[in-house]
């Protein structure tokens, strides 16, 4: 869990090393090496060409990865002359969230992807370099470590070019290898200089704790994880599920403020001092990481407790203070610079500060109040959760996602485990990094900061956030998933059954080929034209809309892997899928940036992204299906969604789906349906031959059906609705009467036109002609008297006290019993509830109207029978 | 030593007794799964296979269990879901959702309680009860996330299934019914309704997305099956601890299906309803006239029981009124013989009965109007007259128009029943015209 210092809370001076060369092409002046020299610490850090590096970026838990190609020093950038040539690597967070998926697995915590996408900017400003970084890249067949001892090592195994994740070339691997051999050394050599930068003590012996934590916790499979929100609560469980160690952490960090120490507490936390730096000597580095932590490590907590013991000052609380704290030097509040002015020996020491914030609601409100501003910026940007809050509560998900997967598997329980101990940078709430392709935030902002740090000559006072516990906002909820394999089909019919389901989506929409090339065309043609554009597909349901456009999607989008159309970012939403038309804003905000905001905030954002796009921008292609259901009073929903492709800008290309032809001249305005424009497009419902077809490619090579059922079936539903669902859902429920009717399951036969007559009637008959005949006596002659009651008064509706007299009347006849009132008015309502009658509410009693929902032929024709 | 022997058998006895109306109780108060299941196994067939095939194959289903109130909907699912539970490979596999329309009123509601029911609350701790609109997209995604393979196949029961139906654009059903149409995690919703017309009230892509499988329960048994039924609900069971008493009490059963008055007495509730409920009431009734001193049920005790259920309640109301308030209930009835059923007033009334107390009556007194009008407000409470409109505050109560909602013939049983009727009273009802 190493934590980057990515911004310096001392000034860094940037030199060159070595004699320049020159480039006489691009009259620059290239160097091999760097040197970074930290004001205040008297080491300096060596960076070489060729070497891995951190780069800053807007992300200070998670900064660029990157191979230093070049260095060289450029006139014409008018504020940093000294730039830097780097080949990206990219972490899985920063990988767009549409595509997080095309892995296929999860990430390995230390994993990053080599970054092969030509367009982005490798041309760096070198003063945003932060540090070199060990970068091992491992063989298609190699598996990623996981119970990483060293953290800082990063593990490069894929390349990822905006599309699709492959594995490393072999001479890629090969030169990737070779670095990695030159590495150590001067990693070592670096780790020697700044070891003043670095306390491994305090990381290791952190990360131990953690490990320890989290190794607790999932052993412990409790049932529910406390509220992360409630730190109260989290602290009691953290105290007691680890005796004390983190006690002392959070104490220390607690006191930000130069608050006189009483001494109980100093006591106490001398004792906590020892417990957090023991676990260090137990889990110590291996080489790799540093020259000689073993030694260095007990050193410094020795030394760390000799002092705290020999001095009684409020300075050494102070320090033991920043000894202690791991850095995440982000974390920039008044009190800290306070103490950095004081000690600026010490400046760059990292903090442990953060996790202590999750922990102490106080300290948290009294930085919000000293910052308001700060606040609200944290509540929009993102990158400011404390990683290790974080980190915590992701285990902990994690650990609850499993728990809800695993019922008995403790196996799987252990496989986990160190996933979930290492930093994942997969982590859920930070994979809404937004896209990867404006790779130079560092670039100008840094700049700017860079020289304002100049001339004020202190560190910068901006609180640039606060940190705020709380859960991650993206993670994933699903399902747990089955403890048995779903069993397979056996036997003809339940493979037909398989591929007769709605869901199994078919290799090619037979007969729609026509549609398809429309639509595909139409978005082909904004792709290559760079412009956007509207289109309206209209259709009744089950007509193949919307499958058809997901067709052409994935026809695009394997178009853009090959590199014939442009690169398309795609977005779909569907109208019934909100609870309100102003959720698709925040619905499409999501989908494309991973962003959060509410419905006027994500319509903001949106409106500014597609009527001021840079040219770098990809096209996006928006699906909104069910499109009759974002109206609006105002409809300003269906305004924007038409509005945003007509800006020059914008590269969005809308298709829209809905059932009714003429929607557009119906409920729109003339303001809102001249924005959608004339592209429109109707599904015409499936013809007999369309359907027949249909069903025959489903049952390729399988032999379920005979011919002539489904021709049958196909003309049934292509006199009746067209719907492809509807014709499917029939076969699917005959080949279920043909199991049934066979009484031999080795060999159930084919499903002929009588299973499939026998599925139609079952599906389209009507229940009324039954449900009259077997209704009680009583009920029966109730409708009786009902028909009697409307051929006298030659009204179609009566009151129940007419029915009344009437059922009584009739009853006499029939030599029943006398009704009571009681009795006939239960009848009455039964009829109601089953929607044979159609009835007013009865507190009208004797008073109330009663009318028959089925014709008076049916009621007849039922009563007939008997 | 014979006393005593007589003495503890006794109580053997009322133990007993008191065994067996327990186990009848529990029987007649909960759908009881063991209960045989009648006419319905083709039905039952149907439900139990395409559950199992959500469960094993990981096939997404949706039906429709229809049927009137009492015919056994919920007792099937019950049935099949305990049989699908008991397969061994499904028992671990199989997520339940169990909504009801009439508890669940709005989407909202519904999709808190199946992210409850589905354990999926603590996943993301505060987040999961947000709005309305992060419910829905975080179930969504919930559902999406899985495969026909490898997710936990999920089985939707919706009770009261037409009440979903009127939710605002059938946003759930929507969604439920397309993830069964879609290559998602499996789904199976059974949605269980007593609407014949239920198709109708879904909307037209809500219905593309159903697959319009329906199980129809009818009710379709005749009166011997009834008995059948009947004999099954009154028997005791064969793990009853006192063999000899649970014996005796089968025999008597045995012997009371066979008497010719209880076989009427079922044939007049038959009837009235098929409905199982009905009929458990009437059994229940019985059951409650069973003591010590009165340890078998007996032909009279059903009649008694089912003269109970048939009773009309109004006629008892009118059996529990004042000399006055029938006199009252008297006029109106021949202010609507007169007027043809038109409403009327209290002062109609009022002067109605003032002509039948000035000419003809001699055993009720002249009631001062304030005095009749107070019995005329009793009857409006009583919900036996009821007023056209609404009252407001400032409408003058005796001109009000109102309504008898007593039918002749009930006035006229009622009265005869109507313990120590004035004669002339009683001729009054008779004939408006007798006084003459």
């Amino acid at each position: 869990m190493a934590y980057y210092s990515t911004r310096m809370k001392s000034r860094q001076t940037y030199s060159w090393v070595g004699r320049p060369l020159l480039d006489p092409k691009l009259h620059h002046q290239t160097y091999r090496e760097m040197s970074v020299k930290v004001e205040g610490c008297s080491t300096e850090l060596h960076i070489h060409v060729g070497q891995f590096v951190l780069v800053e970026g807007n992300d200070d838990e998670n900064p660029y990865v990157a191979k230093l190609v070049e260095l060289f020093e450029d006139g014409s950038e008018p504020h940093s002359r000294k730039r830097a040539r780097v080949q990206w690597f990219i972490r899985f967070c920063e990988v767009p969230v549409c595509k997080q998926h095309l892995l296929g697995r999860k990430p390995a915590a230390q994993e990053i992807f080599w970054y092969d996408y030509p367009a982005c900017d490798s041309n760096i400003n070198a003063e945003t370099i932060i540090g070199p970084v060990q970068v091992v890249a491992l063989a298609p067949d190699e598996v990623l470590p996981t119970d990483l001892k060293n953290e800082k090592t990063l593990f490069v195994k894929l390349s990822w070019n905006e599309k699709k994740f492959s594995p490393l070339s072999p001479e890629l691997f090969a030169q990737l290898e070779k670095l990695q051999e030159g590495s150590p050394r001067c990693q070592k050599s670096v780790e020697a200089k700044t070891k003043n930068i670095e306390s491994p003590s305090c990381t290791t012996a952190e990360r131990a704790v953690k490990r320890v934590e989290s190794r607790h916790s999932s052993s412990k499979s409790r049932p529910a994880p406390t509220h992360p929100v409630t730190p109260r609560a989290r602290k009691r469980l953290e105290l007691s599920s680890l005796g004390s160690p983190r006690t002392p952490n959070t104490r220390i960090s607690r006191q930000t403020s130069w608050a006189s120490p009483d001494s109980p507490r100093r006591t106490k936390r001398k004792a906590a001092l020892s417990e957090i730096t023991s676990p260090s000597k137990r889990s110590q580095p291996d080489g790799l990481q540093t020259s000689s932590p073993a030694r260095k490590a007990p050193e410094k907590t020795g030394e760390i407790q000799r002092r705290s013991c020999a001095k009684d000052d409020k300075k050494v609380s102070a320090e033991r203070h920043m000894t202690l704290r791991p850095r995440v030097p982000a974390l920039k509040t008044t009190v800290l610079s306070e103490e950095r002015r004081l000690t600026p020996t010490r400046g760059r020491r990292r903090s442990s500060m953060l996790p202590s914030v999750i922990l102490i609601p106080e300290n948290i409100r009294k930085r919000e109040a000293e910052e308001p501003e700060a606040q609200d910026e944290a509540i929009f940007s993102r990158h400011h959760t404390s990683r290790k809050s974080s980190l915590l509560t992701l285990n902990r998900i994690k650990q609850q996602l499993r728990f809800l997967g695993k019922s008995e598997s403790d196996s799987e329980d252990e496989e986990f485990l160190p996933a979930a101990e290492i930093p994942d940078s997969s982590s859920e709430e930070e994979e809404d990094s937004t896209s990867p392709l404006p790779r130079t935030p560092s670039g100008t902002s840094r700049n700017l900061r860079s020289s304002t740090k100049l001339s004020l000559q202190t560190p910068s006072k901006t609180p640039k956030k606060t940190p705020k516990p709380r859960t991650p906002r993206h993670a994933t909820p699903r399902i747990r998933s089955r403890n048995l394999a779903a069993q397979e089909p056996a036997s003809v019919l339940e493979e037909a059954r398989l591929r007769l389901h709605v869901s199994a989506v078919p290799e090619s929409l037979p007969c729609r080929e026509q549609e398809f090339q429309d639509i595909y065309n139409f978005v082909e043609s904004k792709l290559l034209d760079q412009t956007g554009g509207c289109m309206y597909i209209s259709g009744v349901p089950g007509t193949g809309k919307t499958a058809t456009v997901h067709e052409v999607i994935r026809g695009l989008q394997q178009a853009a892997q090959a590199n014939d159309v442009p690169p398309f970012q795609y977005v779909e939403v569907n109208g019934m899928k909100l609870t309100e038309p102003h959720q698709v804003y925040v619905q499409i905000l999501q989908k494309l940036t991973g962003q959060k905001a509410t419905a006027i905030h994500a319509a903001e954002l949106l409106a500014k992204r597609f009527r001021t796009q840079g040219s770098s921008q990809e096209t996006t292609v928006l699906l909104v299906d069910e499109l009759d259901l974002l109206w609006t009073q105002k409809q300003d929903v269906m305004y924007n969604l038409f509005d945003w492709p007509t800006h020059k800008e914008a590269r969005l290309v809308v298709l829209t789906i809905a059932n009714t032809m003429d929607l557009p001249e119906r409920i729109m305005m003339n303001r809102v349906s001249s924005r959608l424009g004339l592209t429109r497009m109707s599904f015409q419902p499936y013809t007999h031959s369309q359907l027949q077809q249909i069903l025959v490619s489903r049952l390729k090579h399988l032999r379920a059906f005979e011919d002539d059922a489904i021709q049958f079936v196909a003309r049934k539903v292509a006199a009746l609705s067209g719907d492809a669902r509807r014709c499917l859902d029939i076969c699917r429920r005959a080949t279920d009467i043909c199991e049934f009717s066979c009484q031999k399951p080795g060999s159930p036969g084919l499903v002929t036109v009588a299973h499939l007559l026998e599925a139609v009637d079952e599906m389209f008959s009507s229940s009324y002609i039954t449900a009259i005949k077997n209704s009680s006596v009583l009920e029966q002659s109730f409708l009786r008297a009902i028909l009697a009651e409307f051929r006298r008064s030659g009204l179609e509706e009566a009151t129940f006290q007419q029915v009344y007299s009437q059922h009584v009347a009739l009853c006499r006849m029939e030599g029943l019993p006398y009704p009571t009132m009681t009795e006939t008015m239960a009848v009455c309502c039964q009829l109601g509830s089953c929607r044979l009658l159609l009835v007013e509410p009865s507190r009208n009693d004797l008073l109330l109207r009663v009318r028959l929902n089925v014709s008076q032929d049916d009621v007849l024709y039922a009563l007939k029978e008997e | 030593m014979s006393s005593r022997k007589s003495k503890s058998n006794n109580l053997k006895h009322s133990e007993c007794l008191s065994q067996v109306q327990r186990i009848l109780r529990e029987r007649f108060c909960h759908q009881s799964l063991h209960s045989n299941l009648f006419g319905v196994q083709v039905q039952y067939k149907h439900l139990i296979e395409l559950l199992k095939r959500t469960a094993i194959y990981g096939e997404s289903n949706s039906v429709l269990i229809i049927g009137p109130r009492g015919s056994g909907k919920t007792m099937l699912i019950n049935h099949a879901l305990k049989e699908l539970m008991e397969v061994e490979e499904v028992s671990e596999n199989v997520l339940q959702v169990h909504l009801n329309g009439l508890l669940q009123i709005n989407d909202n509601i519904a999709l808190k309680e199946i992210t409850r029911q589905l354990n999926l609350e603590n996943v993301v701790g505060d987040k999961v009860f947000g709005s309305f609109a992060e419910n829905l997209s975080f179930l969504l995604e919930a559902l999406k996330k899985g495969d026909r393979t490898s997710s936990c196949p999920v089985i939707f029961i919706l009770d009261e299934f037409d009440l979903f139906a009127h939710h605002k654009n059938q946003t759930l059903l929507y969604n439920l019914f397309d993830i069964s149409q879609s290559a998602q995690t499996p789904v199976a919703v059974v949605g269980l309704t007593c609407r014949l017309d239920i198709l109708e009230l879904l909307e037209k892509r809500v219905k593309s997305r159903f697959s319009h499988r329906q199980i129809h329960l009818m009710n379709s048994f005749g009166f011997p099956q009834y008995l059948k039924i009947f004999k099954e609900q009154l028997s005791l069971p064969a793990e009853f601890p006192d063999k000899l008493f649970a014996e005796k009490w089968n025999e008597n059963v045995q012997c009371l299906s066979e008497d010719r008055s209880v076989r009427e007495v079922l044939q007049k509730h038959f009837n009235v309803s098929k409905n199982l409920r009905s009929l458990h009431m009437l059994l229940m009734l019985a059951l409650n006239r069973v003591t010590s001193s009165h340890p078998f049920m007996t032909a009279a005790d059903l009649m008694e029981a089912n003269q109970l259920c048939s009773m009309d309640s109004k006629a008892n109301i009118v059996h529990g009124l004042s000399v006055l308030e029938i006199c009252l209930i008297i006029a109106m009835k021949h202010l609507n013989d007169i007027y043809e059923e038109e409403p009327f007033n209290f002062q109609m009334v009022y002067n109605e009965f003032q002509k039948f107390v000035q000419r003809k009556a001699h055993s009720v007194y002249n009631f001062e109007k304030p005095v009749v009008m107070k019995a005329f407000e009793h009857l409006q409470q009583l919900e036996l007259i009821r007023p056209m409109e609404r009252t407001s505050v400032n409408a003058q109560r005796e001109y009000q128009l109102m309504k008898l909602l007593l039918d002749n013939t009930q006035i006229m049983n009622a009265l005869q029943k109507y313990p120590n009727c004035p004669t002339d009273v009683r001729q009054w009802a008779t004939s408006s015209l007798s006084w003459l």
